[in-house]
Formats: structure tokens, sequence, C-alpha cells
């Protein structure tokens, strides 16, 4: 089970979190304070793979983006490095070659990504296709509530893109 | 494709996003926060927020909790959110409540409610918002109130939520398993569902029921198999293909619940080899994902019943990912090696070099999972290089946690396998030493008792040989600064007991040393009551034996202060030494007497030599006792006894008895050839913890409930000190050890050659080996070559390798034998011997034909039985379809469930799936054109970016191009 997600800049900056099991405002600073400084520190040819408090803790480097999991001690480590890399092309392909700037700026869309992929601490969905189908639906809800004022230009700019 | 960029926020938060973002230090960050909460609680507040704001003013607490400031003013809100009508809104509302509440706050009573009229939306998209929120909301008391709601929406038409309705169930069943129990045949139903999403989701609840109790699902094997066959070859739609391999993830899940089902069951796991087989072979090890599947299947091949083959192959892949650069696979294969391990001793050898390069690197979690290995692999002949190993490795780390496991591991390793009570003295003395305060406080207790019993010899010498070592050890210690009190314990109480018993050290100089150290740590109390008791020993002992006690002038002012101590304990100590001390030599040593500690106290519960006392009280008059049940209103009196328990357990020693041992339970193994082998041989690891687990079971020492610390002394007795070969009273140990020492018989003869064999190879591959390295290994692993005695085809070689384990240190002794029988390489014993040996327990008789082919054809024959009697029919449609329509439904409907779905997709998915193959083997590089033109350029992509973000008025200065840098490229 994954118990955690965290994306951190190299700047030790927090870019997104998501908790699977229950953790309290003051243990969710802890962990993030404890991790960026074991993870941002470590050498760029060692394992991606951190022995953590009973648990192990699965990170990838993108650009200047770390993608950290906090798994059970039992799970493939393997398998969870290639999950990060599945939510990262599943954000690159929602985004168009995304960059750190749209996770700043669009941190919620990043969530609502995650939760189509995982849900309670498991992988919900391995299909990237299907993933972006839901998004897609959920967002095409979203812009026909948008107020009317941008809305014929906007269907057709997104319509030209 | 999903919205570009698109900054649909204010001005205001893309602004505090920004000032964040070049904020130069936290306590700046923490000041922008704290400003953007003040504002966000005032405008929260108004009256008649339009929708659309009080959106972003959600939007933006979830980014200020994000930066770890509390945000629960703002929790309701975000509840009233999700009451909202509007989608949009309602999805926002869920997204925070789900990112801001444990399933355990107050306010999920008022959402429970949305979500019961949400799961009965028409709209699919508000049922999955809710399933989302149900999955990490609803707690173990409000499952009833959603449950029947969300198994009805396990057949709801579209497919996300189906499956997320499974995931749902998942997680009750996690938060509560009674609450779902009843619902498993859906589970089993789901299985068959015709959407692979679903199918996939379904098995993450599954693996968990079949890993609470595997017996009730293994009528499933035959279906887990067979999805798994058809996975591997590629028939679910391409979609779900990940660079290239066919759901890799849905192959993982599969082989982890098949290593559930397997584990122990020979039946099931003959359903599974052929398909195994076929998952490694088709294991593509140049990717990532390819390893991660590959390195499930050898979990799994652990996990069942052996087979020879398929261990073949897992250990042909470990040498694949040993040898590999890459430190994540490395990693996988010492995780591996180690699982392997215990069906097949034998393949460690040939990675020794590899193992100890692991050991010896830079990388801590490589060194981390290198040390579990050794850990795994350790027997009496290599327990001092671990160890050694393990102590150094744990003196230089700072991290607790760690600390404490792998001192944990050392005493646990020193107890099972200590060659000599010295060496088991040393070691304990580094461990308490430096990691003290982190054992269980049983280790010491335990080594106490070690040092007052012997390790089961009757010769006195060795006895005191070994106290007067411990003493000289400890005096030696004393004087470091900064001892753990634990181990300030022991030194008290050794000292006491036999500071003086040698003659050695005079009664002033062992108690100068306790003044000294009750003054050093004069503010922990234990210790200084330890040391008080032994100061009382000491000095009853000079006086039992008729010296004269002159009490040094520091020992006096301690007792002094003591006497008035705040502690009763300690004052009463004090009490007892000033009593003692004037009492005459026969007294004092039918009190205290000499070397008694290890001397069974009778206690005589019924106080019966009170009895004249009382006798003559009530005849005086006085009340007869009434006993406690009967007294009311008393104060309670097992409070008192209570209390009384809880100091002895902590200060005193037990003082029980020890249960004569019972011999094991004999072992699974058949015993083979009982009264030839007289040789000791050492165990091998897999065998000795079930030797261990059998004698834990019969349930020996006082202290059975206590964690793995306790020391197995009954097991253990026969490995320490000098070892009596063929003696037939050593009951006990004697049948268990037999089996055992007739199966490494067997192996000699390949543990020579293959080894030779593989070292020999190593050698030519890389001449220059650092001998330092070559030392170790010889150590770690020469061990395991101990037993050649048997002549055999070799026999220079056996003898020559058994003169090397004796002398394990000796790194030119265990390398001269692989020369010599570099020659003879050509005299190997049959291979099959080898696979014989790898799992002692089984027999595997040579196979005259193929077991995959007859395997294959029981397979087929079981899978178009269970499937459909239109078997005729599977020919030309792939039969995914049969398997999940299950046998009732029709060919057509599963073809309607799938093929047109990928027919329609085909060309757009195709060309997707190969862009994203381009960027999936060009990796990290981003050189491929055919990925621009997918794309886009990247540099035009982050150019429109930043001219949208300066169009919005926030201008991110350039200071950190990385922001715009492409994660994938």
């Amino acid at each position: 089970m994954i118990h955690f997600v965290l994306l951190i800049s190299r700047q030790g900056k927090v870019r997104l979190t998501k908790w699977y099991s229950p953790y309290t405002q003051k243990e969710r600073s802890k962990v993030i304070r404890e991790l960026s400084g074991v993870i941002l520190s470590r050498a760029p040819k060692l394992c991606n793979f951190v022995e953590w408090r009973g648990h192990k803790v699965v990170y990838k480097r993108y650009a200047s983006l770390y993608f950290c999991m906090c798994i059970d001690d039992e799970d493939n480590e393997l398998e969870v490095l290639e999950m990060i890399h599945h939510f990262v092309e599943i954000l690159d392909r929602y985004f168009g070659s995304v960059c750190e700037l749209d996770l700043i700026f669009n941190f919620h869309k990043a969530y609502y990504i995650l939760d189509e992929l995982l849900i309670a601490g498991e992988l919900q969905e391995s299909s990237k296709k299907t993933v972006a189908r839901l998004i897609a639906a959920q967002d095409s809800l979203v812009e026909s509530a948008k107020e009317e004022a941008s809305s014929l230009s906007n269907i057709i700019a997104q319509a030209t893109k | 494709m999903g919205s570009q960029g698109g900054f649909g926020q204010s001005k205001e938060f893309l602004d505090l996003i920004k000032s964040i973002g070049e904020a130069r230090s936290k306590a700046e960050e923490d000041r922008i926060v704290i400003r953007e909460i003040e504002t966000l609680k005032r405008r929260i507040s108004e009256p008649d927020i339009p929708k659309r704001k009080m959106k972003e003013y959600i939007i933006r607490l979830l980014y200020v909790e994000m930066l770890g400031h509390d945000a629960s003013f703002g929790y309701i809100h975000a509840v009233k959110m999700t009451h909202d009508d509007n989608l949009p809104s309602k999805r926002t509302g869920y997204l925070a409540v789900t990112l801001f509440l444990n399933d355990d706050h107050d306010l999920i009573i008022l959402i429970v409610n949305t979500i019961q009229k949400d799961l009965k939306s028409d709209n699919y998209l508000v049922v999955c918002a809710a399933l989302n929120a149900v999955c990490r909301l609803i707690n173990d008391e409000t499952i009833p109130a959603v449950l029947p709601l969300v198994v009805d929406l396990l057949s709801h038409s579209k497919e996300a939520v189906r499956k997320k309705a499974v995931m749902a169930l998942h997680s009750f069943h996690r938060k509560s398993p009674s609450s779902v129990s009843h619902l498993i045949s859906n589970f089993r139903k789901r299985l068959c569902d015709n959407d692979p999403g679903v199918m996939g989701a379904t098995l993450c609840p599954l693996f968990d029921l079949v890993n609470a109790d595997p017996t009730p699902y293994k009528d499933l094997v035959v279906s887990f198999v067979s999805i798994l066959k058809q996975v591997a070859e590629h028939r679910l739609p391409k979609s779900y293909d990940y660079h290239q391999m066919p759901a890799p993830f849905v192959q993982i899940k599969l082989l982890k619940i098949l290593a559930l089902l397997g584990s122990g069951d020979k039946l099931a796991s003959e359903h599974m080899y052929t398909v195994i087989g076929d998952v490694i072979r088709k294991g593509d090890s140049s990717s990532n994902i390819g390893n991660a599947i590959l390195y499930e299947s050898i979990r799994c091949v652990s996990s069942i019943y052996p087979n020879a083959k398929l261990l073949e192959a897992a250990a042909d892949v470990i040498a694949k990912f040993l040898k590999s650069d890459s430190h994540n696979l490395k990693y996988m294969g010492i995780d591996a090696l180690g699982r392997l391990i215990k069906l097949s001793p034998l393949i460690a050898e040939q990675h020794q070099l590899a193992v100890i390069d692991c050991l010896e690197d830079p990388d801590d979690t490589l060194k981390r999972k290198t040390f579990e290995l050794l850990y795994k692999m350790t027997k009496s002949s290599n327990v001092e290089v671990i160890v050694d190993r393990m102590i150094d490795y744990m003196i230089s780390i700072s991290d607790d946690h760690y600390k404490t496991y792998i001192a944990s591991r050392c005493v646990e390793l020193a107890e099972q396998f200590a060659p000599s009570n010295h060496w088991f003295i040393q070691t304990m003395n580094k461990v308490f030493e430096h990691a003290g305060d982190l054992v269980n406080i049983k280790v010491a207790h335990n080594l106490m008792r070690l040092i007052a019993e012997g390790f089961g010899e009757d010769d006195d010498t060795t006895y005191s040989q070994l106290r007067s070592s411990a003493v000289e050890s400890y005096l030696r210690i004393i004087g470091e600064p900064k001892l753990p009190s634990v181990f300030l314990q022991v030194i008290c109480w050794v000292l006491g007991e036999y500071g003086t018993a040698d003659g050695k050290h005079s009664a002033s100089y062992i108690t100068g040393k306790l003044c000294d150290m009750a003054e050093a740590y004069s503010n922990d109390e234990t210790v200084k009551a330890y040391a008080i008791t032994a100061l009382t020993k000491i000095y009853s002992f000079e006086i039992a034996a008729g010296r004269k006690v002159d009490m040094l002038s520091e020992c006096q002012s301690l007792v002094e202060e003591l006497l008035a101590s705040h502690s009763t304990d300690l004052q009463q100590r004090a009490y007892e030494l000033q009593s003692v001390i004037g009492l005459d030599a026969r007294a004092v040593e039918a009190i205290l007497p000499h070397d008694a500690s290890c001397e069974d106290i009778e206690v005589d519960k019924n106080i019966s030599f009170l009895n004249d006392y009382v006798q003559k009280a009530i005849e005086r008059g006085a009340m007869p006792y009434i006993s406690e049940n009967e007294r009311s209103g008393m104060v309670n009196m097992s409070n008192f006894s209570s209390q009384d328990q809880q100091e002895s357990g902590q200060h005193g020693l037990r003082f029980e008895a020890y249960e004569v041992p019972k011999p094991p339970v004999p072992s699974k193994v058949t015993p083979v050839s009982l009264s030839s082998v007289t040789d000791l041989v050492p165990v091998s690891e897999s065998l000795y913890a079930r030797e261990t687990h059998h004698i834990t079971s019969v349930g020996v020492a006082s202290d059975t409930g206590s964690s793995g610390l306790k020391l197995k002394l009954d097991g253990v007795q026969k490995k320490w000190g000098k070892p009596t070969y063929s003696s037939p009273a050593s009951s006990s140990n004697s049948t268990s050890q037999n089996p055992v020492n007739g199966v490494t018989k067997v192996d000699v003869a390949t543990t020579v050659n293959s080894k030779v064999r593989d070292s020999y190879d190593s050698r030519k591959q890389q001449n220059e080996i650092d001998p330092e390295k070559q030392k170790l290994a010889a150590s770690l692993f020469g061990g395991s070559t101990k037993p050649e005695r048997r002549t055999s085809a070799s026999s220079k070689v056996s003898k020559a390798s058994a003169g090397a384990a004796d002398r394990p240190q000796d790194s030119k002794a265990a390398i001269v034998p692989n020369k010599t029988s570099g020659e003879k390489t050509n005299q190997q014993p049959p291979p099959q011997d080898l696979l014989d040996l790898g799992e002692p327990t089984v027999t595997v008789a040579p196979p005259t034909v193929d077991p995959f082919q007859q395997l294959e054809g029981l397979l087929d024959a079981s899978i178009s039985s269970t499937v459909s009697p239109s078997v005729g029919a599977v020919s030309n449609a792939p039969d995914i379809m049969s398997l999940y329509t299950g046998s009732t439904s029709s060919e057509q409907r599963g073809a309607g469930g799938y093929i047109p779905v990928t027919g329609d997709n085909l060309n757009l998915l195709s060309e997707l799936s190969s862009a994203a193959a381009v960027r999936g083997t060009t990796g990290e590089t981003n050189a491929a054109p055919l990925s621009l033109s997918v794309k886009g350029a990247n540099a035009k992509d982050s150019l429109e970016k930043d001219a949208k973000v300066r169009q919005m008025g926030v201008t991110p200065t350039s200071q950190n191009p990385n922001l715009f840098r492409d994660l994938l490229g």
C-alpha cells in the first residue's frame, strides 16, 4: 500500500502532498522535513529507494522535481518506481510536456489526476487512456459551467489548438 | 487533451503562488502564508460569495495546508461546498475534504448524508467524485451507511464507477474486515468483469483477502493462472501496455496473489509453474518495468512449492540483477537472493564478490539490504565476521530507528551462533556500549543470567574464567564516559557478584569503582540501586570470608546520601547494607551466600513458618485473618501485589529453574543416515530456523511471550562451548540435527564443484580482485564448504577446503583448493543433484517427460472445462472473452466488451503508444524527433507558457529556469 505521495522541488519546496494513511498535520510536516532532508541529499547514482521508519520511500527526480512515494516493506520497489513514471507520463499528456510550473499553478488538477490513478493507496487504473478520458470528461463539465463571457472565444481557441 | 495550462485563477492567487515561489527562506514563506491565512479568514466568512470565488478560496486553503499550515477554519466551507449542486464546485469540495480530513474527523458526519445522495446520482461523474471521498473518509462506524449503495454500484453501467466501487469496498475491508466479509462473492464476480480496468482493480481487494486466509480462494488459482497467461500473451487492449509490456501492473498483482496461494501448496503450485516460467522467459530485462515483473516472479518462485527449473531461472535473473550497474537492480538482486537463499543456500556462493561490493557500497540503502541478506545466511562459521561488520555499521550511523533494529539483529545472531563465551560477552558489551538505550532490557537480563550460569558446561574452571574475563572487561569499560543505563546495570551486577571472586581485585578497588560510578550517574536511580546492592554483596562476601571490612570514605558518604534518599527503594537498600555489615560472618553467609544467584529460592506461599506465631496471637485474643475477598471497603490489595511484581520485573533477576529441554517435534525432513554421521556440521540457516522454531513452539523458557529477543538457551546449549560430538545422551538436539547432517552430507560434492566453477570463472573475468575482499568473501561464504569430509571424486579438494573452513580467516587456504580443483572441473556430478539439494525437503525425481508439457495439457483441459461449453468457438476468438464473461455468458458479449473498443481506437492508440514508447526508450535524452512532433517543441511550449504567465501579470522571474523545464525532458 502507498502511504503517501510527495512532490518536492530541489529547493525542498512542497509541490503536492497526498496522504493515504492518517497523519496529523504535525506528523505531516515532520515527515516532509525528514524526507526532504534524506532524499535531496542523496547522490544521483544511488538507489531510488530509501528505508525509512520501517517503510520504504521510492523517489525519482524529474528535472528539478522529486516524486516520492512511501510504501510498505513488502511492496515491489521497481513497480512503484514505474507507477511514478506512469503518473508523470499522464501529467505530461494532460499538460502537454509538463513542467514544474504547470504543477505549481495547477496543483489541484494534478490532484484530480492522481485521484484517478491511485485510490486508497492502491493503483486503480493502469491504462493511461482511461485516466485521460475520465479527466477530460470532468474537465468538459467544468468548462461548460464557466461563465459565458469567455465561452465562445475559448471554444474556438480550444478547437484550433 | 487537457486544457493547456489554463490559469483560471485570479491574479491575487497567482501573485500568492509567485511570491511563495520567490521566497528565499522558510521564514519568509511562513510570513506570506500567515498573511494569506488572515486574508482568507476574513474573506471566506463574508456573505454571498459567488461560487467561483468560493471555489478559489477553497483551493487557496488547500495550498496553505499543503505548505504545512493549519487551515482548519475553512474545513466547514469545504464541507458546505460538497453540498453544492453544481458539479465543478462539488468536485472541488470533495477534493478539499479528502485532502483536509482524516476519517476520524468530526465533520465527516456532515458529509455522509451528501455522499449518500451523490452515490445515487444519475451523473456518473458525481458518483465517481463521491466514491473518491468514500475511500478516504468513511470509517468503520459509517460504513453501514453507505455500504448497500456502494454494493449496488458494483453493477453500474460505467466501468469507472464499478472500478471505484470495488476500490471503496477494498478500503472498507481494510478498515473493518468483518463489514464486507459477506460480499466476497461480489469480488469474484468482478474478477470476470468485461473491463480489464475493473478486473485489475479487483485484484487489490482479492490480494488482501488471500493474504488474510488463502484457503477459501484455492479454487481461483486456475482463473488467476489463465488471466496471467492471457495478459502475458498480450491479449489485453493495447492501452494497457506500458513501455511495450502487456499490462505489467496487473501481472505483478497476479504474481503476488499466486505467491500467496501457492505457498506450501504443491497442487496449487503445479498449476502455476508453466505460466510463471513463461513470464520469466518473456521478461524484458532491459526496461525497468520488465525487471519489476522479473523480480516479482522471483518472489513468487521463492514463495510457492519449489520447482527446480523455476529456481534455476530465478537464479539466472538474480545473477543478471547483481551484475548490473544500476544500484536499483543490485538492490533488488540482493533482496531476491535473500529470498531464494532459503531454498537453495548454494546460490549465494557464486555472487559472493557482488555481495561484498554491495556491502562496501557508499549507498546506505544498498548496505542495509545487504546486511539483511547476511543476517539470513549467518551460521556459526561466519557469525563473527558478520556481527563485527554489523556492529561497525551500527556505530557509524545516527538513525535511532535503524540502530535499534540492527542492534537487535546483532543480539539475536550472537545468541544463536556464538562460537565462544568470550566472544559472546565481548560482542554484547559492544552492543550495549553503543546502543544500550535502544536494546530490550531482557537482553541485559539474559546476559547476566548467562554469566551467572555459564553456558551449560559443568567445568568449574571455564566458569570462573568466563566470569573473570567478564569482570576484567567491565573494569576496563567502566571508565568510559556516558555509558547507557542498561549496560551500567549489567556491570554493577557482575562486579557485585563476581568482582572479588577470583581474588585478583581487592574489595576496596571494586567498591571504589562502584562508588565512582554511582556518583557519575547520580541522577539514574536504577543504576544507583544496582550499585548499592553490589556494594552490599561485596562487603558481605568479605565478611563471610572472615576479612575485616574497611568501608571507603566515599562509600560511606554514598550510603549516607542514600539513607536520606527520596526513593524508598534506594533507602531500603542502603539500610540493608548498613545492617548486613553489622552482622557476624555466619549470619551474613546465610543472608547472602556466595555465588548463589542461580540457586532456586523456594517461596513458601502459605507462610507456614508463621503458623505458630499466628496461633499464639489468636490464643491471646487477636482477630483471625480475613481473606481479601471477604473484606469489603478495603483498599484494593491487589494494587500492592502488582506493584511488587513490577518492582521485581525491573530490578530482579529471574530465579525460576529452567524446564528440562524437551525434544523438538520431529521435523518434516525424513531423517537420512542417522548413525553414520559423526561430524559436527554447521547448520544451514534455513534448517536452523526451522529447528529453533520447533523448539519455541514446544514452549520452553518462561518468557515465551516475549519478542524475538529472548535467549533460546535450550536450543543453543549445544552450539556454545566445546561441541560434544557423538554423545548419545544429548537426546533433544541430535534428533533434529541428524537430518541436517544427512542432507548437508549429500551436498558436499556439488558444493565444492559449483564453488570451484564459479570462482574460477570470476577469476578469469577480473584478475585483480582486492585480496581484502577475497578474504572477506572467504570468511563469509567459505563456511558453507565446511562439511566436506566425505570422500568424493574430488577428495583432495574437499579435504583442503574443509581445512580452510576450520580457519575461516585464513584466506589463502580458502583459495588454494579452488586452484587445485580448477584443473578438475571435468569431474562434475550430474546436474540434477544440485537441484535435489537446493531444497532438502523435496526429492525431485529426475523427470523423464517434460513436466511443463504435461502441465500444459492439464491446464488446457481444466480451462476449457471450467470456462464454457462453447469450446469450439474459443478457437477462433481469443479465449480471454470466455474468461471474463464467465461460463454463463456467450462469446458475443465478451467480444462486445473488448474487441470493438480496441478496433475503434486502434489507430489513435497505436500512434499514442508508439509515441510514448519512443519517449520511453529514449529515456531522458529527449532527442527523438518523433516526440517533438507529438508534443510540440519544448522551447516553444515553455515560451508560450511564459507569455501566458506574463499576460496574467505575473512574471516569475527567470531566476529559476528549472520551473520551465520539461519534467520528462
